[in-house]
């Protein structure tokens, strides 16, 4: 009897595979990115002709037709291309509205200030009490800067703040106030006390139910027919507490999907230990919070800097307004595109560098996690 | 008895609110000196009218209006302020006393007037609409424009009257509707559409500035409606709207009298009664206003008479290059007219 093979081996060799494919060359990358199958080679066609169409016509509008200076606009009117001149041309009303023009010096510095130091304030080593102290310092040369009124300098009143200046301080002044208030009515939207929860529930869903612009309006507009005659409360102060209160709200709901997602074991330890209220939330429940949120944060705060074009329905020139009223003067007028791309990319340098901050203090502070 | 307290309180807080209401009853001319600033809104976005200059400056004819009041009621034409208000909030502007008047190119309407508590001072520039067109279309009348598109500014007087002037023709169009101005004369430069509605002024000026070949385009005979436009105040102080509206006025009459900002020192020695009146050298009409002696002069030393602030705003001396047309003098057979200096 023959013995039984068991075995599903094969007795011979398998034949050899082929050798690894090169993943390095340049045909191997194009083709596995590019043209894997035939619908990617269509798309990539497509993709192809689209840009060979546009980007040609676009530099020649954008670089080799434009025109880089000038002040007279029939040189621009001659050319085929951009008018970036509009921009050296304007830029000063662009950036500071109706700032008065001999005392622009003092927005400059005041753009300086602020971003320098935030700047300075993304570096993690120097995260210490001097920032605050920095910022304290900061904000009190801003507003000198700004006012005026001492050490000689003229006084400028809130009504001629325009442009940068006006959009920075703003927004600063949003979210250095609006964060602060929005943890207190997180805190409170949880508070076991029925009259604090209740007012800064009503408070958020009030002021998350209206349309920014409405909120504007009522600071700007309405709120004067309920002062006494000839009481005006300063305009500039009352869209920076309605934007400040904007926010708030919304910083609230974010605060509070924080609050949510630390475990209760948290609140009960911190409560064993005998810690009082503050002590717990200050020390134990709001760090933790912070860094949970600090993702959807970030994003309230660059949808707060895009929010400060707003108040340029209430009469204040923030700088896409101070812009489009700078190009409103009828010979430059045919240009706006340009200067609209101009503060289309101020906007998006700020925005972006927010934004990729943002990302650096998250990778930090999930080390350990 | 609790009850009574409380009712008693809200008593004593209401008298409370209505003597400081009281006690604040200033006119508008007091409040302004106290201020020592003249406050006026406008609207910041009509090239000609009021806009920014390349220094951030306020310029137009209604700037130099509210130049004017400042220069008659408190001596210096730069003791303005100006706040930029829009179509939707110049109204509650002026009436909750942000501004002291508005030069905002408002047209000056009954419903308007009657209805809002505010007053409307003397135009200080005549409007009518108009319908511009390519002039290769060889059209010369409204009537030829059946089957046109029509570009037209939402909610505008402009639209109101496209759709009245079509209508009474018994003509068909397509309107094309863009809120902004300035994409608006685009829009019709570039031949989206046959049509162009506005108010004349604003048809020169978009065509003066706008079009890449300005004579290619013709405004049509017709024009439609009126469109007075001048400052406002609020309505129930007497003197502060004398003030505006003689402070236009001085300007219109120093352009009838031949006295302008640079003659003026030399005016002042005029025997002619009417520029002596005028100037202040002889009669009180100063005073009569709550003004010094002095204000006419001011204004027209400080800011110009009116054909010299419209050929610097919206006339030759400005990119607009608009004719003086139905805003001349009334000897030119204009609608500029001022009221007797006696």
């Amino acid at each position: 009897m023959a013995p039984i093979c068991i075995s599903s081996a094969k007795p011979t060799h398998a034949p050899p595979r082929p050798p690894p494919q090169r993943t390095d060359s340049w045909s191997h990358w194009l083709r596995r990115n590019f043209f894997q199958n035939a619908g990617s080679a269509v798309m990539t066609a497509l993709a192809l002709w689209a840009l060979f169409v546009t980007v040609p016509r676009l530099v020649r509008w954008a670089f080799v037709n434009a025109v880089w200076y000038t002040q007279d606009a029939a040189d621009c009117h001659a050319a085929a291309g951009a008018c970036w001149a509009i921009v050296p041309e304007k830029y000063r009303v662009m950036l500071f509205g109706t700032f008065p023009y001999e005392e622009h010096w003092r927005g400059v510095l005041v753009i300086a200030i602020v971003l320098g130091l935030s700047a300075l304030s993304t570096i993690r080593r120097l995260w210490s009490y001097w920032l605050c102290v920095a910022w304290l310092v900061a904000t009190a040369a801003v507003f000198t800067l700004l006012l005026g009124g001492v050490f000689g300098l003229r006084p400028i009143g809130t009504h001629e703040w325009g442009g940068l200046p006006l959009t920075l301080v703003m927004f600063v002044g949003t979210v250095v106030g609006g964060i602060p208030a929005g943890i207190l009515l997180a805190l409170g939207r949880r508070s076991k006390m029925p009259a604090i929860s209740a007012l800064c529930v009503g408070f958020i869903e009030i002021v998350r139910g209206l349309p920014l612009v409405t909120v504007l309006f009522m600071a700007s507009l309405m709120f004067p027919l309920f002062m006494p005659e000839g009481v005006t409360i300063d305009k500039f102060l009352r869209a920076q507490i309605a934007m400040t209160l904007f926010f708030a709200a919304y910083a609230a709901e974010v605060v509070r999907g924080g609050l949510q997602a630390i475990p209760r074991g948290q609140y009960e330890a911190a409560d064993t230990v005998g810690l009082n209220y503050w002590q717990k939330m200050t020390r134990i429940i709001l760090p933790q919070v912070m860094r949970i949120v600090l993702p959807s944060m970030m994003n309230e705060i660059i949808r707060a800097f895009k929010n400060t074009t707003f108040v340029g329905i209430i009469g204040l020139f923030d700088v896409l307004r101070a812009t489009s009223t700078a190009i409103q003067d009828p010979v430059w007028v045919r240009y706006s595109i340009e200067a609209y791309l101009f503060i289309f990319i101020l906007y998006f340098v700020l925005c972006f560098a927010m934004s990729k901050y943002s990302e650096r203090v998250e990778r930090d502070l999930a080390v350990g996690r | 008895m609790r009850f009574i307290a409380l009712a008693a309180a809200l008593a004593g807080v209401t008298a409370f609110g209505l003597a400081a209401v009281d006690a604040r009853a200033d006119t508008t001319l007091e409040i302004v000196k106290k201020r020592d600033k003249v406050i006026c809104g406008a609207n910041g976005g009509r090239p000609g009218f009021s806009g920014l200059d390349a220094k951030g400056e306020w310029q137009g004819i209604d700037a130099e209006t509210c130049r004017a009041v400042a220069a008659a009621a408190l001596g210096d034409s730069k003791k303005t302020q100006f706040v930029k208000v829009t179509s939707q909030t110049r109204f509650t502007a002026l009436q909750t006393s942000e501004v002291d008047m508005l030069t905002a190119n408002v047209t000056w309407t009954l419903s308007r007037d009657s209805s809002l508590g505010l007053d409307f001072a003397a135009p200080i520039f005549y409007d009518g609409q108009g319908l511009m067109v390519r002039k290769d279309l060889g059209v010369k009348s409204a009537k030829d424009l059946d089957g046109a598109t029509v570009c037209v500014e939402p909610g505008s007087t402009s639209e109101k009257f496209v759709a009245d002037i079509f209508r009474a023709n018994g003509l068909k169009y397509t309107p094309v509707v863009i809120e902004d101005r300035k994409e608006l004369n685009n829009a019709f430069f570039s031949g989206r559409c046959d049509v162009h509605v506005q108010s004349t002024s604003g048809l020169s000026s978009g065509r003066a500035t706008a079009a890449s070949n300005p004579d290619d385009y013709v405004i049509l005979p017709e024009i439609y409606g009126k469109d007075p436009m001048g400052p406002v105040v609020r309505q129930g102080d007497a003197q502060w709207r004398d003030i505006v509206n003689w402070s236009v006025y001085a300007m219109m009459a120093a352009e009838e009298f031949g006295v302008t900002s640079k003659n003026v020192d030399e005016m002042k020695k005029s025997k002619d009664a009417d520029i002596a009146r005028l100037l202040g050298t002889s009669g009180q009409l100063g005073k009569s206003l709550g003004l010094d002696n002095e204000w006419a002069y001011r204004i027209i030393k400080q800011v110009g008479n009116y054909g010299e602030v419209f050929e610097r705003t919206l006339g030759k001396g400005s990119p607009l290059k608009l004719e003086r047309g139905i805003n001349s003098q009334w000897k030119n057979g204009g609608l500029i007219y001022a009221p007797p200096f006696n």
